[in-house]
């Protein structure tokens, strides 16, 4: 199989011909075309959007509001003005749980989100539940890693507020039905607002925010070839509107007297300051990279690699890949050998130019509950091929090799035994 | 990523990895002291008792770590027996500079006297796992502090 985008398409690959990067759910490396639209945006148009009334200013607030229509078409969304532009996943849930939350739930509600949730999807809410005194409530997962559907309606009704849930499980890849558990939130509860983390999902499976039927999806750029510091918060109308401001200053007033301020209309209400246009635009350009290789074939292209990585795995004596099977997963296999550490694997497979993610994956609820102290997690996007993939296995042999086959003794039973204790 | 594995996994390492040393919890220590490593979720636990000159009589640890975090701890339960706190803290402060891989030829030379704990040495080349190699040093520091 070879590679959905060549690596000559990557500045960082092509000068490394021998790195295996398999750690795109961390981040992705970087089209040049990104690249290329960021130096453009610099060398061309760079100037304070919104402020001036000179031409170089005009053209800068047209590259911001471009990037912005390019950025909402991709994920499906008509109303541009509804994509808000932040620093990234975590910031675009923090905006939420801290504006919309602080002003809407009350002590005697609930919020519920799932045990699969990165933490940028759980520590927010579980913070906004202890300051309102609402209720947090957790929906368990089935042993292969996929949310319980019986627990989840359980957690929901009248008094729920938020339920907050992964597109894609970052640790897993388990993919989640969105629509199924958005309509099991409608009928159970009138008065929740739905949020979605999207992104393990916008970098890997076609996106279209107006069918999913939630009120608010958050991503990132920079796992879908953007650069760090740009991300989305897309969300209805109607809930931005019952959005307090989150941050004041520059941008998002319409009239600031004495005593009182009004706030501009969307999207520059949320986006207080000098904005990240130059970022902004490199998403677009991500954007539209990714739309000229379609959605669809990265993920056939993905799924082979993971399919073909996960048969492989599970045929080695003492590995486990985890999650659901291949087919519900993204191009993720997060793995766990008897007796060796994931610190020890992903150091080996680095020995060997393959790089992985080693640890509880800012998941530290789902860990608990998958018994695992830690996993290696290998992640594949467009440039990976069956090359890396054979990479990664001659390294897991490595691993055992140095380190495995050490059965358990004394020490490792307290090393093993005690996932989940705390 | 160019150095061979085998100066980080030394044998000596790998020894302590495969039968770790006074592994378990003393159920009544004179000192007990806990650290973690936020990033990856590790931990490592550490009982002691002292002998009425104040030198340590026993000392375990338990935990959840790599094979250098759990080398590192066994090392330690080696290296602290018999000592006193002041000692314990000298030791701490000469396996610190050993990670810090900048000590050079004098660091290398002083740290004989730490016996297999030298095999740390070769962690210094490789930052990611540091904060494996040290855990146990820092949850010392709390216990004989």
């Amino acid at each position: 199989m070879t590679a959905l985008a060549p690596r000559s398409h990557f500045p960082l690959l092509a000068r490394h011909p021998g790195l295996h990067y398999l750690d795109s759910a961390a981040t992705a490396q970087k089209p040049q075309q990104v690249l290329q639209a960021l130096i453009e945006y610099y060398e061309q148009h760079n100037a304070n959007p919104h402020r001036g009334a000179y031409a170089l200013s005009v053209a800068s607030t047209e590259c911001y509001h471009d990037a912005r229509v390019r950025v909402a078409r991709f994920i499906g969304m008509q109303d541009a003005d509804c994509a808000i532009f932040t620093r990234g996943t975590t910031e675009s849930l923090n905006l939420l749980a801290s504006a919309w939350g602080r002003a809407n739930v009350r002590a005697g509600d609930n919020v519920v989100v799932t045990a699969m949730e990165h933490h940028a999807n759980f520590v927010p809410w579980q913070q906004l539940a202890l300051a309102t005194g609402a209720e947090f409530r957790i929906a368990e997962l089935t042993p292969d890693g996929q949310v319980d559907r019986e627990s989840f309606r359980s957690m929901l009704n009248e008094r729920t507020r938020v339920v907050a849930f992964a597109h894609v499980s970052n640790a897993l890849g388990t993919i989640n039905p969105v629509q199924e558990l958005v309509a099991c939130v409608r009928a159970a509860s009138p008065h929740a607002i739905v949020v979605c983390d999207g992104a393990q999902a916008v970098p890997h499976l076609p996106v279209n925010f107006d069918s999913l039927g939630v009120d608010a999806y958050a991503f990132s750029g920079h796992k879908l070839g953007a650069p760090m510091g740009i991300g989305v918060l897309a969300a209805t109308r109607a809930l931005l509107d019952a959005t307090p401001p989150w941050q004041t200053g520059g941008d998002m007033i319409e009239f600031v007297g004495d005593d009182r301020t009004t706030w501009n209309v969307l999207p520059h209400k949320f986006e207080a300051g000098t904005p990240n246009v130059a970022d902004a635009v490199g998403l677009a350009a991500a954007c539209d990279y990714l739309d000229g290789l379609s959605g669809d074939a990265v993920r056939e292209h993905e799924l082979q690699l993971t399919l073909h990585a996960s048969e492989l795995l599970n045929s080695i004596p003492g590995v486990t890949v985890l999650g659901p099977p291949p087919h519900e997963r993204t191009g993720v296999a997060s793995f766990v050998i008897d007796g060796v550490h994931p610190h020890d694997i992903a150091t080996v497979l680095d020995g060997s130019n393959v790089c992985i993610r080693a640890g509880h994956h800012c998941a530290q609820p789902l860990m608990r509950r998958l018994n695992q102290h830690a996993t290696a997690r290998a992640s594949f996007w467009v440039y990976n091929t069956e090359e890396d993939v054979a990479a990664l296995v001659s390294g897991v042999h490595g691993a055992i090799r140095l380190l495995g086959g050490i059965g358990a003794p004394a020490g490792a039973q307290q090393y093993d035994g005690v996932a989940g204790a705390d | 990523m160019t150095q061979p594995l085998s100066s980080l996994y030394q044998d000596i390492l790998l020894d302590h990895y495969r039968r770790p040393r006074n592994s378990g919890v003393i159920e009544r220590p004179d000192a007990h002291s806990e650290a973690r490593n936020p990033l990856c979720g590790d931990r490592v636990e550490l009982t002691l008792t002292f002998d009425s000159d104040g030198r340590v009589n026993d000392a375990r640890f338990t935990g959840e770590g790599c094979s250098i975090a759990k080398a590192s701890a066994s090392m330690l339960t080696e290296a602290v027996r018999g000592q006193t706190r002041e000692e314990m803290r000298a030791m701490r402060e000469q396996v610190l500079l050993l990670l810090s891989g900048e000590g050079g030829a004098d660091a290398e030379e002083s740290a004989e006297a730490l016996g297999d704990v030298r095999a740390l040495a070769g962690v210094a080349r490789y930052p990611a796992r540091v904060k494996c190699a040290r855990m146990a040093w820092d949850a010392l520091m709390q216990a004989v502090m």
